[in-house]
C-alpha cells in the first residue's frame, strides 16, 4: 500500500472546499485475522492539508477513524489553479501525500 | 439462532424503512474506497507475473485479445478455447494460468480477501474490469446453448430448496418489497431489482473495508443459508451469476457500488 | 495488543512528521510545538475520563452545529460534519470528536488555523447505538453539541 490519496478541491463561493479520500486500513489492534492472530495497529496519527504552503489544518486521529478515511474540509480563500496538499503519517512511520490543484 | 431471527423479519414488508439510510448516504456522499481498488486492478492487469513475465494484456474476456472496455457486461458467457461457460473470475484464472503461467491451483487457492487482509489480486482485477463496464448496459451473452443451459441450471438452483433451514435462493430473493433487520432484499426474479444488484457488485463493502465481487457474495449467501461452501468457480457459482445477469440484461452496470 | 502503539506517538515519529511537513511548507518552529498529540485524551476508556483529559467539561453551544446520521447503515463508517457559526462562537482553534460507546471515545481532534471556518467532514466508526459528541475549543474554553446515532447490523448474521 503505497500512501496514495484522492483528492477534489472546487471553489464554492469564497470558501475552498477539499475533499480527500486515503488509502489507509486504519487498523485498531483489537481484531484478530482468521487464524485467530491479533492483528496489529496500524493507522493514520497525524494529517494535515495544505494550501500553498500554508496549513489549513492539521489533525490528530486514533484508530476509530473508518477504514480508507474521508476527511472534507473547507477554508476561505484559494483561487482555481492554487496547489493543495494532503499529507498524513501513521503508527508504524508510514506516509502518504497528494496533491491537485483547485478547480 | 441467528436464521430463525432471519425468518421473523422475512414476514414483515419494507413499510416505514422506506429512505431509512438516505440521511446517511445524503452525508456520506459520492466518495468510494473502491476508486483505490480500480487503480490496483488496473496495475495487475499491466503487471508482468508468473513464470514467463508476461502481463494481462493479452486476455481476451470475450471481446477480443486486451479488450477491456464493455467486457464484464458481457458475462457470463461461453468461450471456445475452453469449450465452457465461464464468470469474470474463472476466466482471469484462466488467463493468468496461459498467458503468465500461474498455477491454477496456487492463483484460485485463495481467491478472495479473509480478515485481516486488505484486498486481493482478483478482487482488484474484477473491480477494474467491472469500471471498464460502467455505464454499460448489462448483456450477458446467451446465443450458445451452452450459455442458454446455464441460465436454465441456475433459475433450478435459485429455487432448490436445502441445507438445514430449507432455503433456498427464492426464500429471499423472489418476494417485492422484503428485508432482513433494515437490509432491503432485492427480487432477484424481477428484472428491475435484478439489474440493481446485480448492476452494483463488485462492490467497497464498508462492513469489511474492502471491494467484494458478485462470486464472494454467492458464497457469503451459501454461508449464510447454512448451506454447503460454494465452490470458487464452480459450475453453481457460474450458472447462479447467470441466472441473475441475465434477469438484470437491460439494465445498467453501476459498479463499484458502496454497500454496507 | 501494543499499548505502544495505540494513540501513542513516539518522538522519533513526530520528529519525522515534522520532518515530511517541514519539506512541504517552511513554517516556524513554534507553530509545531503548539500542536502536541492529545496520548492520556486518546487513552481514556471513557467519554467523563476523555473530557477530563482535554479540559473541562464541555457547555452546549447552539454555535457548534455537528451533522451525524439518525440511523447508521454500519457501524464502522459513520459519515459526521462539524461546523461552527463564528458569528455565535469565534475563535475555534480545535474540535474533538468522540463517541461515547466507543472503547476509546476519543476519535479526532482537529486544529484549526486561524482564519480558517470550521468545516470538518470525516467518517467515523462507531461501536453500538449511542452519542457522538462534537467538542470545540474558543480562546481556552470547550463547547459542545452531541447526537445520537443508530447502529444497525445488517443482514443476516452480518
Amino acid at each position: 500500500m503505497a500512501g496514495r490519496i484522492k483528492i477534489r478541491a472546487q471553489k464554492k463561493g469564497e470558501m475552498t472546499e477539499v475533499k480527500a479520500l486515503m488509502r489507509h486500513p486504519m487498523e485498531t489492534g483489537m481484531r484478530k485475522d482468521q487464524a485467530g492472530e491479533s492483528i496489529p495497529a496500524h493507522f493514520i496519527t497525524d494529517v494535515a492539508v495544505l494550501h500553498g504552503d500554508q496549513t489549513v489544518m492539521q489533525a490528530h486521529w486514533g484508530a476509530a477513524v473508518s477504514a480508507n478515511p474521508f476527511l472534507g474540509v473547507r477554508f476561505q480563500g484559494g483561487q482555481a489553479g492554487d496547489a493543495v496538499r494532503v499529507v498524513w503519517t501513521d503508527n508504524q512511520g508510514g506516509t502518504g501525500e497528494g496533491e491537485t490543484t483547485i478547480r | 439462532m441467528i436464521t430463525r431471527w432471519c425468518l421473523l423479519w422475512l414476514a414483515f414488508p419494507a413499510w416505514a424503512d422506506e429512505g431509512v439510510f438516505d440521511q446517511y448516504r445524503d452525508l456520506m456522499g459520492d466518495d468510494n474506497p473502491a476508486i483505490f481498488v480500480i487503480d490496483e486492478g488496473e496495475e495487475f492487469w499491466y503487471q508482468s507475473q508468473g513464470p514467463s513475465g508476461a502481463t494481462l494484456e493479452a486476455c481476451d474476456l470475450g471481446l477480443g485479445a486486451g479488450v477491456t472496455r464493455g467486457a464484464y457486461a458481457q458475462f457470463p458467457r461461453y468461450f471456445a478455447d475452453t469449450d465452457r461457460v465461464m464468470d469474470i473470475e474463472t476466466r482471469l484464472i484462466h488467463c493468468m494460468e496461459t498467458l503468465q503461467g500461474r498455477d491454477r491451483t496456487v492463483t484460485a487457492a485463495k481467491p478472495y480477501s479473509l480478515r485481516g487482509d486488505f484486498g486481493t489480486e482478483l478482487e482488484a482485477l474484477v473491480t477494474w474490469l467491472a469500471a471498464e463496464s460502467e455505464g454499460v448496459v448489462i448483456a450477458p451473452e446467451q446465443g450458445h446453448p451452452k450459455e442458454r443451459a446455464m441460465y436454465a441450471l441456475g433459475e433450478e438452483i435459485f429455487f432448490y430448496r436445502a441445507g438445514p433451514h430449507d432455503f433456498s435462493c427464492a426464500t429471499c430473493h423472489e418476494q417485492s418489497d422484503k428485508r432482513i433487520r433494515l437490509q432491503q432484499l432485492p427480487n432477484l426474479t424481477d428484472h428491475h431489482d435484478a439489474a440493481d444488484a446485480y448492476g452494483s457488485w463488485p462492490a467497497y463493502r464498508m462492513s469489511q473495508g474492502l471491494v467484494r465481487t458478485m462470486g464472494w457474495r454467492l458464497q457469503d449467501c451459501f454461508r449464510q443459508q447454512r448451506w454447503p461452501g460454494l465452490t470458487f468457480g464452480s459450475e453453481v457459482s457460474i450458472a447462479l451469476q447467470t441466472y441473475m445477469a441475465v434477469n438484470a440484461a437491460g439494465g445498467i452496470m453501476t459498479a463499484p457500488g458502496l454497500k454496507r | 495488543m501494543n499499548k505502544t502503539e495505540k494513540g501513542r506517538v513516539s518522538r522519533r515519529r513526530l520528529l519525522n512528521w515534522v520532518a515530511l511537513l517541514s519539506t512541504a511548507v517552511a513554517l516556524p518552529a513554534r507553530a509545531w510545538a503548539a500542536v502536541t498529540r492529545p496520548d492520556t485524551a486518546f487513552g481514556a476508556t471513557a467519554l467523563d475520563q476523555a473530557l477530563m483529559a482535554l479540559g473541562e467539561t464541555p457547555t452546549r453551544h447552539e454555535g457548534v452545529i455537528f451533522t451525524t446520521p439518525d440511523i447508521a447503515e454500519n457501524g464502522a463508517v459513520v459519515p459526521i460534519r462539524v461546523e461552527v457559526d463564528q458569528t455565535v462562537l469565534p475563535n475555534v482553534s480545535k474540535v474533538y470528536v468522540l463517541v461515547e460507546m466507543n472503547p476509546n471515545p476519543l476519535a479526532a481532534v482537529f486544529d484549526i488555523a486561524s482564519g480558517t471556518e470550521v468545516y470538518i467532514e470525516t467518517r467515523v466508526k462507531v461501536a453500538q447505538t449511542g452519542d457522538l459528541y462534537a467538542v470545540v475549543e474558543s480562546d481556552g474554553q470547550l463547547f459542545m453539541a452531541s447526537r445520537e446515532t443508530k447502529v444497525t447490523l445488517g443482514g443476516c448474521g452480518g
